[in-house]
């Protein structure tokens, strides 16, 4: 009789903390494109902060590569990325619960070495066979966005490599062992003092990346997941993301 | 013209291993002649070989070959060892395992720029001469030891060199074997018109091949001469124990052996053929007079040669059989030996060690 | 003989079994994802041909360097004493063990634009290695050339040097004994230690991609393109994969028994 009684209590209680809101805990593991690695770290801390029983794991790569992690029944809990064709891809498969929704989004800058070695000025300078011109592989989102712009302004670029994520491209930048090459401008500013110089793109050629956030079907954790999103939508998430140069949707 | 002694091997050096082992050598082998160097293992042989060779370089003296300085510290000279003419057949052969036998003898004369189709002609020559046809693509493992030693015999020899070198040259080989081409080897040697130097820690060997043997013990030479010289006068103990050795050829048929004029009676009656017989000088007693007892080896000789050596004599016998006899000096004034006297000796049966010499044979 | 002796014992039967599964498993899923009815269409694509000719002529012109190179430095290693031979046989050790991620990023900083010697060198001659097919011959003899150079230098280290003084007494000089005395007595060793490396710059990918960056044609070697094929294209990284393991296998197996020896 005390143990069904002990049994009982255990349950209701253990139902309370479970319904109680903001008290979720576990392990939260979140895949998020490389683009916001620094913005993300940030969000991180915050939400801990809040959550003082969950701890965030980040899993960041190009989106593209975290994509077919998913679709290969890797666990993650919340989906990150910085196009939508990945996350369709996600969606279509089954692997997301419930809709996608675009947190941020993303502009395309060039990135330069400090002291800009190569003169770079536009886009133009893409096509310059003597300079090292890096973008990143066609079938991760930035490499995509930088192949449309570099379309949308008619220059044939004479490429020197395709790195594996945005990340990869933004160091060989840094280590100046590329001329120049086409980044996110999160990742200029994520840079560190000095590293890197930011050339704007036109308006009318750059292109819009725009970012959308998910739930994921098999998610070990989706009452964490649900949390994390809700907090990146809300103000105090915008704020930080925003002040890495993100813009909100 | 050239002496002879201008065409052979002059060497007089000294060499320091490592931190305390020392040799000094005095060599002087004229064209023709065959210089052994006899010592137990560890006495410095092969550190002298390697010298000789060119492999080591010596500290001090010299070492010339057919006129030529091969190696003086003092004049900064070193030849190295491709330069030298040497033919060497090591202790292992070292036939080089990856060649065929015929591309090991020609191995040679095609380092030294001989076109392709001579070096082989030669080889094939040399293989001939010490009955090896047919053996040509044979390759050093398929090869017993008698073989592999002749290959590198002749691999050493069809380069033409001033000095023939050989260092342990029947070690490897069974007793059966060496016994066997001991005889062959000696053939091979008096037919090598240069000087020739052989190493050995066997002294019948030494005894048998060379015209002068030089003892070599603790990197030093004790004693040099002629083996009978040896015999008769050892200085070392060394020397008296196992170089002093009588040395006797004869033909045995069931037991008994006939050297010269004389027959020996051996322990076993089950020996027939060629055989030789050492018998140790103090394994020979003396005698005034017929010795009684069932000793069968008895003969009466007269003294023709003595030795005073502190407390031991040898003596040298005369006809029937001339042999060399130890005795303790008190034993010989006992006795009252002098040259001229004749005396009687006795030989035990189980004294006399027996070698059966077989002749050579043509075929393994 | 009672068949209780000829029995392999179950336990060891059992454990080999594992260890056996652990090689084969992995292989077995690659063959089951072959789209066996695309393949050869698969394999005909430009992405795959240049893929498979940069990776042969990298990996052959690294396993052609290491000879030039590695074996003199394997028989200086083995044959001279010298102070700090330990430390040298440590650094050719390395590679090695090292990640070779971390092999890609030393190279960049010796080699690259700003590096230690690549600055010089750029600003001297206009040469430039990174990003270019020169580079990934270098990042390959980085990570492959240890296996020649240790292989080499165990082999020369128990060859009876009596032999090479036998080979001078007969009149070769030191260029001759090499030739045709030394190099042929450790021939087993060395074509092992060959294939080893071949076959260690054929499947080389971190240091490549770290220093010598990733462009189709250019330095696009077939494990480069293994990786961003399995993130666009399915089945054609499952055909490259396949092909990589028929060359590697090919020449693993026909490296026969008595090389096997030498390993």
């Amino acid at each position: 009789m005390r143990t069904a009684r002990l049994i009982v209590t255990t349950c209701v209680l253990g139902m309370v903390i479970a319904c109680s809101g903001s008290s979720v805990n576990g392990e939260l593991l979140v895949s998020a494109a490389a683009s916001l690695t620094d913005a993300f770290g940030e969000v991180e801390s915050a939400f801990e902060e809040e959550n003082r029983d969950v701890d965030v794991v980040l899993n960041l790569g190009s989106s593209t590569a975290l994509r077919e992690q998913i679709l290969e029944g890797a666990p993650a809990d919340v989906f990150a990325s910085a196009n939508t064709s990945n996350m369709d891809q996600v969606v279509e498969a089954g692997e997301a619960a419930g809709e996608p929704e675009i947190f941020v989004t993303n502009r395309l800058q060039i990135a330069v070495p400090a002291g800009n070695p190569g003169g770079v000025s536009g886009l133009e300078d893409f096509a310059r066979e003597e300079l090292l011109i890096g973008l990143c592989g066609e079938n991760v989102p930035c490499g995509d966005f930088g192949r449309q712009a570099l379309e949308n302004a008619g220059v044939t670029p004479s490429l020197d490599t395709n790195e594996p994520d945005v990340r990869a491209l933004l160091t060989k930048i840094e280590n100046d062992e590329l001329d120049a090459g086409i980044v996110y401008v999160t990742d200029v500013l994520s840079s560190p003092p000095g590293e890197v110089e930011g050339i704007d793109i036109p308006t009318e050629v750059n292109v819009v990346a725009e970012y959308p956030i998910a739930v994921l079907a098999s998610a070990p954790n989706p009452d964490a997941a649900a949390a994390w999103i809700e907090f990146v939508l809300s103000e105090g998430g915008q704020a930080i993301l925003t002040s890495y140069g993100f813009t909100s949707p | 013209m050239e002496s002879a002694l201008g065409r052979g091997l002059e060497a007089g050096f000294g060499l320091r291993r490592g931190d305390s082992f020392r040799i000094d050598l005095r060599l002087s082998i004229p064209a023709g002649t065959t210089v052994a160097l006899l010592g137990p293992n560890g006495a410095g042989k092969s550190t002298a070989v390697s010298a000789i060779a060119g492999l080591l370089p010596i500290d001090s003296g010299s070492i010339s070959l057919a006129g030529i300085t091969l190696d003086e510290p003092a004049a900064g000279v070193l030849v190295p060892p491709e330069a030298r003419r040497i033919g060497v057949v090591f202790q292992d052969f070292l036939l080089f395992p990856h060649m065929t036998v015929i591309d090991n003898v020609a191995f040679g004369l095609r380092s030294r720029g001989v076109s392709r189709a001579e070096a082989m002609d030669r080889a094939r020559a040399w293989l001939e001469r010490l009955d090896l046809t047919g053996f040509e693509r044979r390759k050093p493992p398929q090869l017993s030891g008698g073989q592999a030693q002749r290959v590198a015999l002749a691999r050493a020899l069809v380069i033409d060199p001033d000095l023939l070198l050989l260092d342990e040259p029947l070690a490897a080989l069974d007793v059966t074997t060496r016994v066997g081409l001991r005889r062959a080897l000696a053939r091979h040697l008096d037919d090598f018109p240069g000087p020739r130097l052989v190493i050995t820690h066997d002294p019948t060997e030494a005894f048998l091949l060379a015209d002068e043997v030089h003892i070599v013990e603790d990197g030093a030479v004790t004693q040099s001469g002629s083996p009978d010289e040896i015999r008769l006068r050892p200085r070392t103990a060394y020397a008296a124990d196992l170089a002093g050795s009588n040395l006797l050829f004869g033909e045995a048929t069931r037991g008994q052996v006939v050297v010269g004029s004389h027959l020996i009676h051996l322990a076993e009656r089950d020996v027939d053929g060629e055989v030789l017989l050492t018998i140790r000088p103090s394994a020979i007693s003396v005698h005034r007079i017929e010795p009684e007892g069932s000793q069968r080896n008895t003969w009466q000789t007269s003294i023709a040669v003595m030795e005073r050596l502190g407390e031991r004599t040898r003596i040298g016998t005369g006809a029937p059989l001339p042999l060399t006899v130890e005795l303790t000096s008190e034993a010989t004034n006992d006795l009252d030996l002098e040259v001229g006297k004749t005396v009687w000796l006795a030989i035990k049966a189980t004294e006399i060690g027996v070698e059966a010499g077989s002749v050579e044979t043509r075929s393994e | 003989m009672s068949r209780r002796t000829l029995r392999p014992p179950p336990l060891m039967v059992f454990l080999g079994s594992i260890g056996l599964a652990i090689f084969v498993v992995p292989f077995a899923g690659l063959l089951a994802r072959v789209p066996w009815s695309d393949l050869l269409t698969l394999l005909a694509d430009d992405f795959v041909t240049d893929a498979l000719r940069l990776s042969l002529v990298t990996s052959l012109a690294a396993t052609l360097i290491a000879v030039i190179v590695g074996i003199p430095l394997a028989w200086i290693m083995a044959r001279l004493e010298f102070p700090g031979r330990s430390l040298v046989r440590g650094l050719v050790t390395l590679p090695l063990v090292l990640p070779p991620v971390v092999g890609g990023a030393a190279l960049l900083f010796a080699l690259g634009r700003r590096g230690l010697v690549g600055e010089p060198l750029n600003q001297a001659t206009g040469l430039l290695l990174p990003f270019s097919t020169w580079g990934v011959v270098v990042a390959n003899t980085f990570v492959a050339m240890p296996f020649l150079v240790i292989t080499v230098e165990g082999a020369l280290r128990n060859l009876d040097q009596r032999f090479e003084g036998a080979a001078a007494s007969l009149g070769a000089g030191r260029w001759t004994v090499l030739r045709r005395v030394t190099l042929p007595m450790i021939g087993p060793s060395l074509v092992a230690g060959l294939v080893l490396t071949w076959a260690r710059a054929f499947g080389e990918f971190g240091a490549t991609i770290t220093f010598a960056g990733n462009l189709q044609g250019r330095t696009q070697t077939m494990p480069l393109a293994v990786f961003v094929a399995l993130e666009s294209d399915r089945d054609t990284a499952v055909a490259l994969s396949l092909v990589m393991v028929i060359v590697s296998l090919a020449v693993l197996v026909g490296l026969r028994e008595r090389w096997w020896k030498a390993l």
